[in-house]
């Protein structure tokens, strides 16, 4: 009998503990569903609802999430007759690729280098790699500008791109998952006469991707959102990347901005879903150390 | 034998050097070098780069704007950091109970993958003065007739401050979650039923059990939040622009501002001492995870 009561006892305590995580979960999502059933909402009902704003007075903004005439006028507007938004929008897709491809050239070898020959002195100078991860941008900007200014790089997307390739923090992520290869692997084919070359790229890529991966993935998310560094080392704004250009709209054109929120989500949503387990053993990694 | 173990010492020491060249010879460039710079600089005058001894820092440590930065920096880490790991703690215990957790985890960390700009115009729709939370405090006030209608304007007063400590954990709960919840699956069962069979209930079993062994984690969680708090300048810069209500003028707003107006004597002053707090702050994560091996 008192079993049985344990039993439903502990049923009911695991029902209330996921209502009580229900709660904020659906707070965490709303935001989302805001930008969703905003970008398809008629331009007039919109207006309606946020009357408000314009007529500085009485009464609160008000929201449906069943817009009563939905339309894709804004996703035809945005797409079709908004070229400047195209331009930004690959802007964007290009720092992002030329950033993740130069870090996995520069930084992979580098996190192999401490992985695979730890010699005297690599230990200290992997706790000072570990440091300039932490820094955050503020620290290092003033230095950063001093030397993108004399190779005359401010104002182009080398200005952006070139320091983030040499971002320790992927070099810090892939070590993680290179460290998780038993060493005597690489003994026994050194002993079978394969070159340490060979080594890295046919054993220590394939067997220490998931490092790497979670290395691309953050990384994606890092600079799909890029800002204080185009903020100060871009001028012209046609070099801008897309996370600059959304606040850049009123509240006039508020449908249309959730529109170009949601193409700008996208991108970010495909990767997270695609690489969520990468995503999560990223994080573990960035909290571990050797 | 023991020229042999120093050729493969020495050839060791080659390839790490190979491998580890060309990013080192970025990192040097790009960051070392430069940094150094900064820190002549930080002893020198702006524009003629006369020596002028330690006065830069004089000057800021007298500049209004830089202490109120420093204050609201310090107070918003100070506030956002114990509510973060404490909130992450929750939820993670929480899953930990569960089977199958994985999606609920997704829903807390999906906040981490959009971009800023994209939720900042949902920002300004809650916490504007005729927004959604003053609609929904409002509804409440008159379903239970204890006030009337809420008109705070969140994002010119005071209340900014917690505008931004709201947006920062509803962006990073999620990583906290995922490595409290690392940390407490990594603690054998065996331990927990061990203590169980001892008859240690549900309370002794966290108290003297669970929470011990997560001071790893807990070390880790802070200092890793205490860096990400740095990121909530994206917030607060596209909610409030470059010179927001005083509670919410952060250390990153100065430094932009000193950038855009070409104080670099003052921003190389402050750089060195804020990189030197963060050093130091570094160096204690590295000393106390060394001791946690």
């Amino acid at each position: 009998m008192l079993q049985v009561k344990k039993k439903i006892d502990g049923a009911v305590r695991k029902y209330l503990a996921a209502g009580a995580l229900l709660v904020p979960a659906v707070l965490i999502c709303l935001p989302v569903l805001l930008i969703l059933t905003g970008s398809v909402m008629d331009s007039l009902e919109m207006k309606q609802y946020l009357l408000p704003v314009f007529r500085e007075g009485e009464g609160y903004i008000r929201w449906k999430l069943m817009p009563d005439y939905p339309t894709f006028e804004h996703y035809g507007r945005l797409l079709f007759k908004t070229p400047s938004f195209f331009v930004l929008f690959w802007n964007s897709v290009k720092l992002v690729i030329c950033i993740l491809a130069g870090q996995l050239l520069v930084g992979v070898p580098a996190a192999w280098a401490f992985a695979a020959y730890p010699v005297r002195g690599s230990r200290a100078l992997f706790a000072l790699y570990v440091v300039l991860m932490l820094l955050p941008f503020q620290v290092t900007m003033l230095s950063s500008y001093l030397v993108l200014d004399r190779l005359a790089l401010m104002n182009t997307h080398a200005a952006i791109i070139l320091p983030a390739v040499f971002s320790t923090f992927p070099i810090f992520l892939s070590y993680g998952g290179f460290r998780a290869i038993p060493p005597q692997l690489f003994e026994a084919a050194r002993i079978d006469g394969a070159g340490e070359m060979r080594i890295f790229l046919t054993m220590g890529l394939p067997l220490g991707k998931s490092g790497l991966l979670s290395a691309m993935v953050l990384g994606f998310l890092e600079y799909w959102n890029l800002m204080e560094q185009p903020l100060a080392f871009l001028e012209d704004k046609a070099l801008w990347p897309l996370s600059l250009y959304l606040p850049e709209i009123s509240w006039l054109q508020a449908g249309f901005a959730l529109c170009a929120s949601f193409v700008t989500l996208i991108p970010a949503a495909f990767v997270f879903v695609l690489g969520q387990d990468y995503l999560e053993q990223g994080i573990v990694y960035s909290g571990l150390k050797e | 034998m023991i020229k042999k173990g120093q050729k493969i010492y020495h050839n060791r020491r080659v390839y790490f050097l190979l491998f580890l060249l060309p990013s080192f010879a970025g990192v040097t460039l790009f960051v070392l070098l430069p940094f150094l710079d900064v820190v002549k600089r930080s002893f020198q005058t702006a524009v003629t780069g006369e020596f002028r001894g330690l006065k830069n820092y004089g000057v800021i440590f007298q500049n209004q704007a830089f202490v109120l930065a420093v204050k609201n920096t310090a107070r918003f880490t100070v506030v956002c950091i114990p509510l973060l790991v404490l909130a992450g703690l929750l939820v993670a215990f929480t899953l930990s109970g569960f089977r199958n957790a994985s999606l609920i985890k997704s829903v807390y960390l999906f906040p981490l993958a959009m971009p800023t700009a994209t939720i900042v115009l949902v920002w300004k729709m809650v916490f504007y003065r005729q927004g959604f939370l003053n609609l929904f405090l409002t509804k409440i006030g008159e379903f239970t007739g204890l006030w009337g209608s809420v008109t705070t304007d969140y994002l010119g007063t005071e209340a900014s401050f917690w505008v931004l400590v709201a947006s920062y954990l509803w962006k990073n709960t999620g990583y906290t979650v995922v490595l409290w919840l690392a940390g407490i699956l990594a603690i054998p069962v065996e331990f927990i039923e061990a203590a169980r069979v001892d008859g240690a209930g549900r309370w002794k079993c966290i108290r003297y059990i669970i929470l011990p062994n997560l001071k790893g984690s807990f070390y880790t969680i802070v200092i890793l939040s205490f860096l990400n708090s740095f990121k909530i300048y994206r917030e607060a810069y596209l909610v409030a622009g470059s010179y927001p209500q005083e509670n919410i003028y952060l250390l990153q707003h100065l430094f932009n501002n000193w950038f855009v107006n070409l104080e670099f004597d003052k921003m190389a002053a402050a750089a060195v001492c804020v990189g030197a707090v963060l050093f130091v702050a570094i160096m204690a994560l590295q000393r106390i995870w060394d001791k946690a091996e």
